[in-house]
């Protein structure tokens, strides 16, 4: 379908960019990649009255070693963030699960801050996102404000974004270089979205798991932590795949996964103990 | 009207567009290229796919407007001299002619986006598995040929690009 009409602004700065939205109504929108807004306007799900392309804006692309952090511009491409040296290196999670999101041509547009902001619950970047302990960098009218990964999600769709905010960058810290990674995706065809999907980041010590971090995709409203594994590993140090499999079996404790046409509650909470228990097992390299 | 300006296949457009005109219509209404379809509605199928200054796009999901400056090759001109040479033989890009002679299409709907998807694909990984081929055209739905045959299209037109024919 065609989409409803509406204004469009194209800023060439970030202020400029603020300055639209705050002077805009409440039915704006802000465009970066398109490739879940344009979906949106196409079948009139959405029909806002202004649209504020964010797409030229240089301050939001690329990415930057600041010392403590990486700092990754929203406007990065899922295509760009898996090619990125900075990003392999210190935050190869991201580089691996933006890999898993749908096509190429999809990946040349999307972007992490529009993944981010659009906060879908079966987007697969978020939990990614959650898991690193990143934090979001929000500029709006008042200002400049760090939100931590773990307080952006409100509910599905849902982000404590204001109106007249833009994510500008995320922060993921340094402090994963002894750590090995591994995205785990469930999908039952090519470029679709995951049912489940396990974010796993794990730190060995004397050949057995000594931490993991883990973040779960599509068993909420929001992507959600898998605390209890993570406290299972801190506690019993599983050196073989067999007690990965047994602190894996608490991976849905604290979950509320929907029902829908992909599967039902009880087969999610089935799949994510099984595909927590393949994440670590892929990531802990035992 | 906010105003666009763009290189398709070689010739330089200018002019005013609606905001909400997606680059796919504004190819296919406004400048005639019409050998890009439009196959959904929900952004899946990629039969609309054309190359965005050099890289893979969905048409259908971008508004005109965001192409403003850039350059787009749509199927039409993907081989620069599109006659048939002087000899008689049928001209076209390497894959194009994989596609016709490996018999990668049926009803044909799919092929104009799995050609570009290919090209894509064969700028950044010249010599790909067969996996990587599967995985790389994932965005380009066909529902008539099941696919082996478009693999060995673009196995072909690899090998061909490389100057090693197969
Ligand atoms: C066929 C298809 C398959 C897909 N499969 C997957 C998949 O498997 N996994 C997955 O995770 N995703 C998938 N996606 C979604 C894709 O990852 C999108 O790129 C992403 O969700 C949105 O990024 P975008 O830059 O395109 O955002 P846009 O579509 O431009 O924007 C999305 C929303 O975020 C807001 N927004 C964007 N940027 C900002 C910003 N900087 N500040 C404030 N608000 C902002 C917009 O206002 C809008 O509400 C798929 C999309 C398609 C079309
Ligand atoms: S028409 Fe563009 S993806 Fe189907
Ligand atoms: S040839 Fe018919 S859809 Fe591909």
């Amino acid at each position: 379908m065609i989409p409803a009409k509406f204004s469009y602004v194209r800023p060439e700065s970030l202020d400029e960019a603020v300055q639209a939205l705050d002077g805009a109504g409440e039915d704006t929108k802000v465009l970066a990649g398109g490739q879940s807004l344009l979906p949106l306007l196409r079948l009139r799900l959405a029909y806002p009255e202004a649209i504020v392309d964010l797409t030229r804006l240089g301050e939001l692309r690329g990415v930057r070693d600041e010392g403590g952090h990486l700092w990754i511009g929203s406007g990065t491409t899922h295509h760009e963030l898996i090619r990125d040296p900075l990003v392999r290196q210190h935050a190869g999670l991201l580089a691996q699960t933006a890999a898993t999101v749908a096509d190429p041509a999809v990946r040349h547009r999307g972007t992490l801050g529009g993944s981010l902001a659009h906060a879908d619950p079966a987007a697969d970047l978020p939990a990614t996102v959650l898991t690193l302990d990143g934090e979001l960098v929000v500029r709006g009218p008042g200002g400049e404000r760090t939100i931590p990964a773990s307080s952006f999600f409100v509910d599905y769709l849902t982000s404590v974004l204001r109106p007249a905010e833009i994510l500008t960058g995320i922060r993921i810290p340094k402090t994963w270089g002894g750590w090995n990674f591994h995205y785990e995706k469930f999908c039952r065809t090519a470029q679709s979205w995951a049912i489940v999907g396990v974010a796993a980041a794990v730190r060995r010590s004397d050949g057995a798991v000594a931490e993991a971090r883990l973040g779960l995709t599509n068993m909420g409203s929001t992507p959600l932590r898998a605390q209890a594994v993570e406290a299972a590993v801190q506690s019993s140090a599983p050196g073989s795949h067999d007690a990965l499999r047994a602190a894996a079996a608490s991976a849905d404790d604290g979950t509320s996964p929907p029902s829908d046409l992909h599967g039902q509650a009880d087969y999610r909470r089935h799949l994510v103990r099984v595909l927590t228990a393949r994440a670590l097992i892929t990531a802990s390299r035992l | 009207m906010p105003r666009v300006r763009t290189t398709v296949d070689g010739v330089t457009y200018e002019g005013e567009v609606e905001a909400r005109l997606l680059l796919t219509h504004y190819l296919r209404d406004r400048l005639g290229k019409v050998g890009t379809p439009i196959g959904c509605d929900t952004s899946n199928c990629g039969a609309c796919t054309v190359l965005l200054d050099g890289m893979s796009v969905k048409s259908c999901t971008m508004l005109a407007v965001q192409a403003d400056g850039s350059e787009i090759t749509t199927i039409e001109g993907l081989d620069g001299q599109a006659a048939a040479s002087a000899n008689g033989e049928a001209a076209g890009h390497p894959v194009q002619k994989a596609f016709r002679e490996f018999h990668a299409l049926q009803c044909g709907y799919c092929t104009p986006g799995m050609i570009m998807a290919a090209v894509d694909l064969l700028r950044d990984n010249p010599d790909p598995s067969d996996t990587e081929i599967r995985e790389g055209l994932e965005g380009n739905l066909c529902r008539c040929t099941g696919y082996v045959n478009i693999v060995r299209a673009v196995q072909s037109a690899a090998a061909e690009l490389r100057g090693t024919p197969s």
